[in-house]
C-alpha cells in the first residue's frame, strides 16, 4: 500500500535520512523503532507531506506523493496523528473531532464516523463538551486517534504515542491503537518504546542515525540480543 | 581590507570638500538634502541599535519629538541655550526610555507586543503635543525662534547651511563611531543571545533587563539628539513630522531597506529613501498632490516584499553566492 | 460639572464602544489566524467609508444600498490585501511583515489624497434625535451601535457554529495540525481574510453615520484600535470586546472632562500602564 524508496531528506543543509526504504502492506500494522534522533518523526513528517523528500519516492496506492501538500496526502487517506497530539486545545472534544473530518468526502459520512469513534473510545463521548487543553494525556492521545479516525483514513501514522504518558497510560494507549488495529487499519507506528510496540505489530524496522539498520517481523528482532541489550535493559 | 578603508578614507574626503565645490544654483539644494541624510540616518542609526536585536520599535518617534520640542520650547519661552536644551532632551528621552523600559522588560514585553506599546508611547507624545497647543502650537507646530541676525554658536542657528553639514556629518560620524563600538562589544553578543532565546541567555546569567534598557536609552537618546538638530536645522516642529506612527514607519523603513544588521545600511537606505521621495517631489511636484507618496509607498511594498534583507544584505547575498562559499545554511 | 453631562458621556461611550469592537475584532480575527497585524486596517475602513460617501452623496443611492456596496468593498479589499500583500511574505521576519502593512498604509492614505484630497466629505444624515431624562441620544449614535452588536452576535455564531468558523478557530491555536486534517491553508487565509474585510467595510458603512471621512482617518482610529486588541490580548476576541468598551469610555469620559484628545491621551496612557500590570492582555491570566 505505501513504499519509500531511497528517500534522502532533511533540513537545510542537515541530512536526517539517507536512502530511506520501507513498505506496508495493506491491513499490516508496522513500527519503526530506534534512538532519539535517529529520524523517526522527520519519516512521518515526509509521508503526510508536512516537508519533502531531496530524492527518492513515496507511493501510495500507486499515487506519487512526494511533491504534494500536506492538505492534499490527507485527501488520499494518509492520517498523520502527530507527536505531542497537536489538539486544538480552546475546541471541544466534539469540536475537535469535527475538524478531523474536514475533507469533503470525510464530511458526507461525519455521523458514521463520529458513531464508530465513540463507540471504539467511549470516554470521548462522555467528555464530548470538554476542552481538549483540560485532559490528561492519555485521553489526549484517545482523542488525537480518533480526530485522524475522523478522516476516513486508509493507513493511519503514529508518532510516538507513548511520548510524555504515564507508564500506566502508555499501555492504555497501546491497547487503543490495538483496537484500532483490529477494526482493520493499515498502521505505521514510530516508537521509542520498543518493547512495548514490538508486541502490537506484524513487522519493524529499525532506524538508527538516519538508516534502516535492520527490518523483519517484530517477534525475531525482538529476539535479537543486541536490539534487547541497547533497547529493551535486558 | 586596507583597500576598504582606504575608499572610505577617500569618501570621507570628498564629503568634507564637497560643500566648497562650486555648484552653482543647486548646491544649496545639494546641501540641504545632504544634511537631511546625514541627519535621519543617524536617527536610523539609533533605531537600528535596538532594531537589529530584535527589539522592533514603532515609536522613536516619540524621542524625536521630545528631543526636538524641548530644545524648541526652551528657546522659545526662556532663551535657554540650546546646547542646555539638547541635554535636558536628552535627559528627558531617557527618562521616558527608561520609565517604560523597565516594566516592559521586565514582564517580557517582546515581539508584536513590544511594537504595538512603542507605537502607542509615540502617539501619546504626538496627542500630548496637539493636545497642549497653548504652548506646543499643536498641529499647526511651532518655529523656532530667531534672534535677528545674531546667528551663532550660543544659539546654534547659523544662517550659512555648511555649517549645519559639517555639524550633521560630525554628529553621523559620530552615530557610525557608536554603532561600531557596540557592535565590537560583549553587549552585543549578550543582546544577540538574548534576541535568540531569553530564558537561555537569562540562565547563563546574562541580565535580560539590564542589557535591554542599556541599548534602549542609548537608542533614545541619539534619536533625541537626532530630533535636536533636526529641529535646529528646519527651525520648525511639528507633531506630525517628529512623533506619531509616519515618522516612526519611515524611520523603520530606511532602515531595513538599507540592512538593518550592517554599519552602513541605515546611511544606504536613508540616502536612497530621500533621493526616492525627492526625485518623486520634483518629477510630480504640486501638480498632482499626493501622487509621490502613493508612488513612494508603492515602491516601499514592493521593496519589503521582494528584498527582504534590505538593499545591503541583498547585495551582499549575492556577491556570497558569486563567489562560491555558503556554508551558511539557507535561510 | 453638572452629573448629567458624565452619564451623558458614559452612554455615548458605550455607544461608541460598539463600532470600535468590530475594528478590533476583525483586525484579532486576522491576526489570531495569520498572526499579522495589518498596520493598514484602518485604512481599509476609510476606503469603505469613500465608498458610501460616493454612493449615496455622489449617485445618489439609498444610504442602507451604500452601506452594502460598503460591505462588499470590504470583503474585497480584505481578499486583495491578502492575495496580493499578505501571501508573498508570509514567511518573511515579522519586521518586514510590520512593514509591508506598514507600506500599505502610506499608499492608501497618500492614493486617498491624490484621488480625493484632503477634504473632509460627509455623509448627510438627519436622523432624529431622542431626548430620555435629559439625555440626548441621537439616532447616529444608536443604530450603528445595535447593528454593531448584532454584528457581533452573529460573527460569534459564525465561529463557533459553523464548520469553517470552526476551522478559522482551529487554525489559530494550530496551523499546521489543521492542515494534517486536510484543509488548505491558504483557502483558510483567504476566508479569514474577507471576514476581516468584511467587518472593516460594516464598520466604515457605521462610521461615516457619526464623522467624516478623509485620507488621514486612519490616523484617528489605527492606534486606538491597535491598542484595543493588545489591551484585550493579541488574538483573544473576548478581550477585545470587553477592551474596546473600557477604552471608549476613557475616551468619552475624558473627553467630556478635559478635552477630545487628552480623552485619548489618557486612554493611551492607561493603556500602557495596563501593559505592564497584565502583558498578556486583561484576559491573560496571571504570571
Amino acid at each position: 500500500m505505501l513504499e519509500l524508496s531511497g528517500i534522502t531528506a532533511g533540513y537545510g543543509h542537515f541530512t536526517a535520512l539517507w536512502d530511506v526504504s520501507l513498505r506496508v502492506a495493506e491491513g499490516e500494522a508496522v513500527a519503526v523503532v530506534g534512538p532519539n534522533g535517529a529520524g523517526k518523526t522527520t519519516l512521518l513528517r515526509l509521508i503526510s507531506g508536512l516537508i519533502a523528500p531531496r530524492s527518492g519516492r513515496i507511493v501510495f496506492e500507486g499515487a506519487e506523493l512526494a511533491s504534494h501538500p500536506a492538505h492534499d496526502i490527507v485527501a488520499h487517506g494518509v492520517a498523520h496523528v502527530p507527536e505531542g497530539r497537536r489538539l486544538f486545545p480552546g475546541l471541544t472534544v466534539a469540536d475537535n473531532l469535527k475538524m478531523g473530518a474536514f475533507l469533503p468526502a470525510a464530511r458526507a459520512r461525519y455521523r458514521e464516523s463520529l458513531e464508530r469513534v465513540y463507540t471504539l473510545f467511549p470516554v470521548l463521548a462522555e467528555r464530548q463538551k470538554q476542552r481538549a487543553g483540560s485532559m490528561s494525556g492519555g485521553e489526549q492521545q484517545m482523542l488525537a486517534i480518533g480526530r485522524a479516525l475522523m478522516s476516513q483514513p486508509k493507513i493511519i501514522l503514529l508518532d510516538e504515542p507513548s511520548l510524555g504518558l504515564a507508564p500506566v497510560m502508555v499501555l492504555r494507549v497501546f491497547d487503543l491503537i490495538r483496537r484500532v488495529r483490529e477494526e482493520g487499519y493499515t498502521i505505521l507506528v514510530v516508537e521509542q518504546n520498543v518493547r512495548q510496540v514490538l508486541k502490537l505489530v506484524d513487522r519493524a524496522y529499525l532506524l538508527e542515525v538516519g538508516r534502516i539498520k535492520m527490518e523483519g517481523r517484530a517477534a525475531e528482532l525482538a529476539e535479537q540480543d543486541f536490539v534487547r541489550k541497547a533497547y529493551m535493559g535486558v | 581590507m586596507s583597500r576598504g578603508r582606504f575608499l572610505a578614507g577617500a569618501v570621507l574626503g570628498v564629503l568634507v570638500v564637497a560643500p566648497f565645490v562650486p555648484m552653482g544654483g543647486v548646491q544649496q539644494y545639494v546641501l540641504h538634502v545632504a544634511i537631511q541624510i546625514f541627519i535621519w540616518s543617524f536617527i536610523g542609526q539609533a533605531w537600528s541599535l535596538m532594531g537589529r536585536f530584535g527589539l522592533v520599535s514603532l515609536g522613536h518617534g516619540a524621542f524625536l519629538g521630545v528631543g526636538a520640542y524641548t530644545t524648541t520650547l526652551l528657546w522659545n519661552v526662556y532663551s535657554l541655550t540650546p546646547w542646555i536644551g539638547a541635554l535636558l532632551a536628552v535627559a528627558a528621552a531617557v527618562a521616558i526610555a527608561v520609565v517604560l523600559g523597565i516594566p516592559c522588560f521586565r514582564f517580557r514585553v517582546i515581539g508584536h507586543y513590544f511594537a504595538l506599546v512603542t507605537l502607542a508611547v509615540g502617539e501619546v507624545i504626538r496627542l500630548l503635543i496637539i493636545a497642549e497647543r497653548d504652548w506646543t502650537g499643536g498641529s499647526l507646530g511651532a518655529s523656532l525662534k530667531t534672534t535677528g541676525t545674531a546667528s551663532g554658536l550660543w544659539t546654534l542657528q547659523f544662517a550659512d547651511k555648511r555649517v549645519f553639514y559639517y555639524t550633521s556629518l560630525g554628529v553621523f560620524l559620530a552615530g557610525l563611531w557608536v554603532w561600531d563600538r557596540v557592535d565590537r562589544s560583549m553587549a552585543r553578543s549578550a543582546l544577540e543571545a538574548i534576541g535568540e532565546d531569553e530564558t537561555a541567555a537569562a540562565s547563563v546569567g546574562i541580565h535580560v533587563t539590564r542589557f535591554k534598557l542599556g541599548i534602549t536609552v542609548v537608542s533614545a537618546a541619539l534619536t533625541a539628539l537626532g530630533g535636536v538638530l533636526y529641529a535646529q536645522y528646519i527651525s520648525y516642529v511639528n507633531p506630525d513630522t517628529l512623533s506619531g506612527i509616519g515618522v516612526s514607519l519611515k524611520i523603520v523603513f530606511a532602515v531595513v531597506l538599507g540592512g538593518m544588521y550592517s554599519l552602513m545600511g541605515p546611511l544606504v537606505g536613508t540616502a536612497l529613501t530621500t533621493a526616492l521621495a525627492e526625485g518623486l517631489r520634483i518629477a510630480f511636484g504640486l501638480k498632482f498632490l499626493g501622487m509621490a507618496d502613493t508612488i513612494y509607498g508603492l515602491l516601499l511594498i514592493i521593496f519589503i516584499i521582494f528584498l527582504p534583507s534590505g538593499i545591503y544584505g541583498s547585495i551582499r547575498n549575492a556577491i556570497r553566492r558569486r563567489s562560491g562559499s555558503s556554508n551558511t545554511a539557507p535561510a | 460639572m453638572d452629573p448629567i453631562f458624565l452619564v451623558e458621556a458614559a452612554i455615548n461611550g458605550i455607544l461608541l464602544g460598539g463600532v470600535l469592537a468590530l475594528l478590533a475584532l476583525g483586525l484579532n480575527l486576522i491576526f489570531g489566524v495569520l498572526d499579522i497585524v495589518w498596520i493598514a486596517y484602518v485604512e481599509l475602513v476609510m476606503l469603505c467609508m469613500y465608498a458610501v460617501y460616493f454612493f449615496n452623496v455622489t449617485f445618489g443611492w439609498p444610504i442602507w444600498a451604500a452601506g452594502l456596496v460598503s460591505l462588499a468593498a470590504g470583503t474585497l479589499l480584505g481578499i486583495a490585501v491578502h492575495l496580493l500583500i499578505i501571501s508573498p511574505i508570509l514567511t518573511s521576519a515579522p519586521i518586514n511583515q510590520l512593514l509591508a502593512t506598514g507600506g500599505l498604509l502610506f499608499f492608501l492614505q497618500s492614493a486617498a489624497t491624490f484621488l480625493w484630497t484632503t477634504d473632509h466629505k460627509t455623509v448627510r444624515l438627519s436622523l432624529p434625535s431622542y431626548e430620555i431624562a435629559g439625555i440626548f441620544l441621537p439616532a447616529t449614535r444608536i443604530i450603528p451601535f445595535a447593528i454593531s452588536i448584532l454584528a457581533v452576535i452573529a460573527l460569534y455564531v459564525f465561529l463557533t457554529r459553523t464548520y469553517i468558523g470552526t476551522a478559522i478557530r482551529a487554525v489559530s491555536q494550530d496551523r499546521d495540525a489543521m492542515s494534517l486534517m486536510g484543509a488548505n491553508p491558504q483557502r483558510i487565509y483567504i476566508v479569514t481574510s474577507a471576514v476581516g474585510g468584511l467587518m472593516a467595510g460594516l464598520a466604515g458603512a457605521l462610521l461615516i453615520f457619526q464623522y467624516s471621512v478623509h485620507p488621514f482617518f486612519g490616523g484617528q482610529f489605527g492606534p486606538l484600535t491597535f491598542m484595543i486588541c493588545v489591551l484585550g490580548g493579541l488574538g483573544n476576541m473576548v478581550g477585545a470586546f470587553i477592551a474596546s468598551f473600557i477604552m471608549s469610555e476613557i475616551i468619552s469620559i475624558g473627553g467630556v472632562v478635559i478635552s477630545t484628545e487628552m480623552g485619548y491621551v489618557i486612554a493611551f496612557v492607561i493603556f500602557i500602564v495596563m501593559m505592564f500590570v497584565r502583558p498578556g492582555g486583561i484576559m491573560a491570566k496571571r504570571g
